[in-house]
């Protein structure tokens, strides 16, 4: 599938109900949930950055929730994923704990990286998310490194590389993807275009708005999707990735998306020093979770209340955490220096 | 007759000790299906061991070396050979702000089992893009071990202590060591935690403290001294990074003398940290000299083999200020 890039920057195209066709109520129900707790957990964050309570840079995921949802739901957790600097929806998708993001964020022991780590450092061994960090770039060398041992292994597990349009112009971008195909490795790399790399458009950065090309010349299998259709990801990578695990080989997808907060922070109007034109509007009409709501509700298998009485539950679980994560206890001083090496010093 | 063995013998010996008993062991790197860029430290090992675990490589620092701590983070052992420290540089970002990183960031729940075995070539007119070792870089930080083996036992066995370490580890090595001979000994497992720095001579007329390469030199002037009546207590770091300079303080409030030679640039350098690290521990009273240093002039390496002779450190300089600390009293 590889949809027309023309239209999938389009803010005004894709606003239609999307194809729920062959997928079963439960697994609709878990992607509307999943994407539900990541956009009303991302609010909260974002509330308690505005008030100052959390210090560490958030980059918030709100408007891209599909990506993680349909990734997170078509992979297993001996797989192992690797994120990027926005990665809350990554990590939330798999485990939808939202105690151990908000304790981290608020650099709190009981955080999922005992509060070393906060927005930027989190983890999931459990569940295959096998970490995220800041640097541009730097997980994608490391998670075809992840698909090298998974085919080493030989038990059909993958690696999962999420990264932005921004790391495509690193040169680490290349040579993974040199490696990977040429060593056949089973690596998912998921580039979520959202046109944005902090302040500055793809299209003064890039000769061309699609990051696509960079698999067509590595000879790597490669999508172009709409990023707000969680279906259509989710029933592409069911199929991508279970021939990725009979038959190693490397697969790009990327999914044209759009943030609707800043690059960092929580506002909307203004984005590291700049301010938004009136496109966010637009692509507010491509809500990942409008559109899978509405479309169960045209197919007649969930209703508005139920979908209210969702909401309220998750806000409520929410609202729950985030105070448990508030009173939770601060790392002790000497943990600092206890977790350098393997065996403290 | 005792069996000799070389440097170079003690890392092939390694490799092979670990292809053989570790299958989470595995070495990546450019060269390895035609290694002579390595000597002949890892000869026939894609042969005996298999392409899969010997494993060439595009030429990309970054993306393989990326790729080791990716397959170190889901339970390997793997090692990456960078021929050259030089070119090493390219993947800067995964050793120092990943790898060494790793543990800490995520608060324990992760690690990073790594190991960049480095390798230090030097003159023959190969001039400033070929000659770095830059090993000071790599010891200013925390997370990231790093190991420098002078003897072919060492070479052998701190290997494997480094690749069976819990923590990412540079492993640096020296081609003008390659062919050192030495008695054969067996392996031996070591923990590489246990290990510190090793006291190679003695004696209390001055403490030398040679690292790798520069331990050679240092041995070999220490011992023409012997001939003279004088005796060096003298030290070979190994472990740069967590440096342990316990037994060097103790010799030196004994010496109260310390000379440090280091085969690298002389601004942030191990010889500044060791020299520092002691002063700071020892009784200040005992110091009958002040402390000396050699190292590379701050200039990157010729290529003129008549500035190549001026630049690098010969057992001369090491002779002349070994005398020049001999004859001062505070």
């Amino acid at each position: 599938m590889k949809q027309d890039v023309t239209l999938l920057i389009d803010p005004l195209q894709f606003r239609h109900n999307i194809d729920i066709d062959g997928i079963e109520k439960p697994i609709l129900i878990d992607m509307l949930r999943k994407m539900m707790v990541i956009r009303k957990a991302e609010e909260k964050i974002a509330q308690h950055v505005e008030t100052g309570e959390i210090k560490c840079p958030c980059h918030l995921g709100i408007g891209q929730e599909a990506v993680g949802v349909a990734v997170g739901i078509a992979m297993r957790n001996t797989d192992r994923a690797f994120g990027a600097h926005r990665s809350h929806t990554h990590y939330l998708a798999l485990n939808e704990d939202t105690y151990s993001l908000f304790a981290e964020v608020l650099g709190k022991f009981s955080g999922c990286s005992h509060g070393m780590g906060g927005s930027m450092h989190i983890i999931d061994n459990k569940n295959g998310f096998r970490g995220s960090v800041p640097i541009v770039g730097a997980t994608i060398p490391i998670a075809t490194g992840a698909g090298l041992a998974a085919k080493m292994d030989k038990t059909g597990d993958i690696a999962i590389s999420y990264f932005g349009d921004g790391a495509c112009e690193e040169g680490v971008l290349h040579e993974s993807l040199n490696m990977a195909s040429v060593m056949n490795l089973p690596v998912l790399y998921v580039c979520e275009n959202n046109l944005f790399s902090s302040h500055l458009h793809i299209d003064l950065r890039q000769p061309s708005n699609t990051t696509a090309r960079f698999a067509d010349s590595h000879m790597i299998r490669n999508f172009t999707v709409d990023g707000n259709d969680v279906v259509g990801m989710y029933k592409l990578l069911l199929n991508e990735i279970g021939d990725m695990r009979n038959n190693s080989h490397p697969v790009y997808l990327e999914a044209f998306t759009y943030r609707w907060r800043g690059h960092v922070g929580h506002r909307e109007d203004i984005d590291v020093g700049l301010k938004r034109g009136d496109e966010l509007k637009l692509w507010k009409l491509r809500d990942p979770i409008q559109r899978l709501l509405n479309s169960m509700i045209t197919e007649g298998i969930f209703t508005q209340d139920e979908f209210d009485q969702l909401s309220n539950s998750i806000q409520i679980k929410i609202n729950n955490d985030w105070l448990l994560a508030e009173s939770a206890a601060y790392p002790e001083k000497d943990f600092l220096l206890s977790t350098v090496y393997a065996k403290e010093l | 007759m005792s069996k000799k063995t070389t440097y170079a013998d003690g890392i092939l010996e390694g490799f092979e000790y670990l292809l053989k008993n570790h299958k989470e062991f595995f070495v990546i790197g450019q060269g390895l299906w035609s290694p002579w860029y390595v000597g002949s430290t890892m000869k026939d090992l894609d042969k005996k061991y298999g392409k899969e675990r010997v494993i060439d490589c595009p030429v990309s620092e970054l993306a393989t070396t990326g790729a080791t701590i990716g397959a170190a983070i889901c339970g390997y052992r793997p090692l990456i050979v960078h021929p050259r420290v030089d070119f090493m540089l390219l993947a800067v970002d995964q050793i120092v702000t990943q790898a060494a990183k790793w543990r800490h960031m995520f608060g324990g729940n992760s690690s990073c089992p790594a190991t960049f075995r480095a390798i230090i070539n030097r003159a023959g007119e190969q001039g400033a893009q070929h000659s770095q070792s830059l090993h000071s870089w790599f010891a200013h930080i925390p997370g990231l071990k790093v190991v420098m083996p002078y003897s072919a036992k060492d070479a052998r066995n701190l290997l494997i202590s480094s690749v069976l370490s819990d923590d990412p580890v540079m492993f640096i090595e020296d081609r003008w060591l390659y062919e050192k001979e030495e008695e054969y000994t067996e392996i031996e497992i070591i923990d590489l935690n246990d290990v510190t720095p090793q006291r190679l001579q003695n004696g209390s007329d001055a403490t030398v403290v040679g690292i790798s390469y520069t331990s050679m030199l240092c041995e070999k002037v220490v011992q023409k001294f012997q001939n003279e009546n004088v005796f060096c207590d003298m030290f070979d770091i190994r472990v740069l990074n967590p440096l342990n300079v316990d037994e060097i303080v103790k010799s030196v409030e004994k010496t109260g003398k310390l000379l440090v030679v280091d085969g690298d640039w002389a601004s942030c350098g191990m010889a500044a940290e060791i020299i520092t690290r002691v002063i700071e521990k020892i009784d200040l009273t005992k110091l009958k000299a002040s402390p000396i240093r050699i190292t590379l002039p701050d200039a990157p390496a010729p290529t003129s083999k008549i500035l190549e002779e001026y630049y690098y450190i010969t057992e001369f300089d090491i002779h002349t200020n070994i005398q020049k600390l001999v004859n001062s009293n505070l």
